[in-house]
């Protein structure tokens, strides 16, 4: 035998014969094969999205007596993973390993199809686990607070993300996509992952899991142009590079960009700090290459504008325009203020998507909550004046920032929850019953959950449906549907 | 012989573990002895070994440590390379690994903690490291990437590396990798923390 075919045989042996008793005894501890007794600390997690997932696994990790059990409002798991996150980013979307790891941990439960707030109240459940975490994310949008919002053609980008994501409650948003120009407010990357959408070759977007209506609607686009509005300058804008820099090399498109936007930049390039350095040389990359490239659809930033109001077409049902500002920046960096010079300026558009954030909504009458911040008021995690009561994600801190911001932010949450538990500033002298206190009251309710393996038949079947076309899986659109599947 | 014989009787749990290992870890040593293929196809259809494939995929995550079981027993002298992690709190962790070794999943193996959220595509930062003295120079360039994920780490400094993309060779010998004290992280709204 050479030395290679030894060195081989050598590693496989060895495989064999470690192999096997590692992984199972992993397996066995994390699938809830083991003996131990019922954990006494109870804790209940509101929201399965990223935040309460990494919020579990910290909990989980940190201490061997606590169960935790997580609440979701739909019968699917992940959050904007699966919600909000763009199709074509499936390598973002890995992180569901590590939450289906993190749910089939003995010590986790899933607890699908429970509305907190309304078939089970924080209350009730505060008294039935010892500590309760909020983490049920930004379901509403910030409005515009411009006259015609309300427009039809008018969409946030909320909405229209959850409705080529497969939100169930977007389904219904049909966006009219039969007109040349697409304003997007907002420079932020969700304002560039709807451009990067709406502007993608079709055979790109096939092989995602973005939701069959809404890959008809975009094989039937009439949208050329989208302009990506923001009221500061091309050194403020709020989209990361990555985003940036998947818009500049999307195939079939070339950027549309005013150069007087740009005045000053090349000049104040040498003083910027290297990400904001980076991401402004790639956009005058993509303005210089603009004038050569020849492609038919186009995108492009619009910066130092506001929006003022949106014009109705003749017949007044829907937008035809929307009217901008011209603004001015005072100061400069991160702090420069966007102030209006008095100049306005209309810009025919049939498409409009509004996309300046996300906002927390309050979920129960007994849960503080500051409205101007859009937030659970909160000491590092501790809902204030609230024993027992935490919050993490974007409920605790405001709607920005991405997967790894909210694990940091996360783990924070379950950091300090751990040490109250260790401190004894959670009472654990008392048992308390978890899940097994929740159950007669959804039963009373007619509420039934779904559990993680019943979630594991939907994805199952999602996949099913996704193979036949060559995608990655097919979102079920109506909650029924998933319902029906999960319980068959 | 024996070490033939042994593994013609293990055959059974060979195929079992195989299995278990995405075909396309580029890291998995079955694929460097090419035998990756050729074992997978023995029945990944079958129902009990999809249940093992979905746990298998996270190994990569810092709360599951065993992916790596057999990479870093380093057995032959010629391939091990020292390497010093320096954690959170500021703990010298030295760890014996070899040749081929990836920065993220050896630290998983040793517990660690350094996330790996996207799982080594390239799709976020928390695997961010500084590589100390001159072993940088000695590192290939990141690509544009790797450069831009970077640009979204906090404490963002010269000596900046994502550990996903680190494997080690033999002149990475004694390399000395320092975790951020935070791995806080980028903001959709395009908020930069700024350098502390």
């Amino acid at each position: 035998m050479n030395r290679t075919v030894q060195k081989s045989l050598f590693f496989i042996v060895k495989s064999v014969r470690t192999s096997p008793s590692n992984f199972a005894g992993k397996l066995y501890a994390w699938r809830g094969l083991s003996t131990t007794p019922d954990p006494h600390t109870k804790v209940c997690i509101v929201g399965g999205g990223p935040a309460g997932f990494y919020t579990a696994q910290h909990i989980i990790k940190g201490r061997p007596d606590v169960q935790v059990d997580v609440y979701e409002r739909l019968p699917v798991p992940f959050g904007l993973v699966r919600f909000g996150v763009a199709p074509d980013h499936p390598e973002v979307k890995n992180v569901i390993n590590t939450f289906t790891q993190t749910a089939q941990h003995e010590r986790c439960r899933f607890l699908g199809n429970v509305n907190v707030g309304k078939d089970v109240s924080v209350d009730e459940l505060r008294q039935v686990y010892h500590a309760v975490v909020l983490s049920y994310g930004a379901e509403g949008n910030r409005s515009l607070g411009v006259p015609g919002e309300h427009l039809s053609g008018v969409y946030s980008a909320k909405d229209f993300v959850g409705w080529y994501n497969g939100l169930p409650y977007n389904r219904e948003l049909q966006p009219d996509l039969s007109h040349d120009t697409a304003v997007i407010l907002g420079q932020g990357n969700v304002a560039v992952d709807v451009a990067r959408i709406l502007l993608a070759p079709l055979d790109m977007l096939k092989k995602t899991d973005i939701t069959q209506a809404a890959l008809d609607a975009l094989a039937n686009s009439q949208v050329r142009r989208v302009l990506i509005v923001g009221r500061r300058g091309p050194m403020q804008v709020a989209c990361t590079i990555k985003e940036l820099r998947e818009m500049v090399n999307l195939p079939g498109t070339q950027p549309d960009m005013l150069t007087d936007d740009f005045h000053g930049v090349n000049e104040a390039l040498k003083d910027l700090p290297r990400p904001r350095k980076r991401l402004t040389e790639l956009m005058l990359k993509a303005l210089k290459e603009q004038a050569v490239k020849g492609a038919h659809r186009k995108w492009g930033f619009r910066f130092l504008r506001s929006p003022l109001d949106v014009l109705p077409s003749a017949d007044g049902t829907r937008a035809a325009a929307i009217r901008l500002a011209l603004n001015k920046l005072e100061g400069s960096g991160d702090e420069a203020r966007a102030v209006p010079t008095g100049e306005v300026e209309e810009v025919p558009c049939g498409v409009i998507i509004s996309s300046i954030g996300y906002k927390s909504l309050p979920i129960d009458s007994a849960v503080p909550f500051d409205p101007r911040k859009a937030i659970i008021p909160n000491t590092m995690g501790r809902v204030q004046e609230t024993t027992g009561l935490y919050c993490s994600g974007w409920v605790k801190r405001g709607p920005t920032g991405v997967i790894a911001t909210t694990m940091n932010d996360s783990f924070d949450t379950g950091r300090v929850l751990l040490q109250d538990l260790d401190s004894g500033a959670i009472d654990l002298s008392e048992a308390r019953l978890g899940a097994q206190g929740i159950a007669p009251l959804l039963e009373k309710r007619g509420v039934r959950p779904v559990s993680f393996s019943d979630w594991e038949k939907i994805s199952g079947e999602e996949v099913r449906r996704g193979e036949a076309q060559g995608k990655p899986r097919e979102k079920m659109l109506d909650v029924q549907e998933m319902l029906s599947v999960a319980w068959s | 012989m024996a070490a033939a014989a042994a593994a013609r009787v293990s055959v059974g749990h060979l195929t079992l573990r195989i299995s278990r290992v995405a075909p396309d870890c580029s890291i998995c040593p079955f694929n460097r002895l090419n035998v990756c293929r050729n074992a997978i196809t023995g029945g990944t259809k079958g129902r009990a070994l999809d249940r093992f494939r979905t746990p298998n995929r996270n190994l990569q995550t810092s709360i599951s440590h065993y992916h790596l079981a057999d990479h870093s027993n380093a057995e032959d002298p010629d391939d091990v390379v020292n390497v010093v992690y320096v954690d959170r709190s500021g703990h010298r962790i030295p760890v014996r690994a070899k040749v081929g070794d990836n920065i993220l999943y050896l630290a998983h193996k040793h517990g660690i903690e350094l996330e790996g959220a996207c799982e080594a595509s390239l799709a976020c930062s928390t695997c961010h490291v500084y590589v100390q003295g001159d072993y940088c120079d000695k590192l290939p360039d990141p690509d544009e990437r790797e450069d831009d994920m970077l640009d979204m780490a906090s404490s963002l400094q010269e000596n900046s590396r994502l550990g996903c993309q680190i494997i080690l060779t033999k002149e990475l010998e004694g390399i000395e990798l320092t975790l951020p004290k935070t791995t806080r992280n980028f903001y959709v709204d395009g908020h930069v923390p700024k350098p502390h």
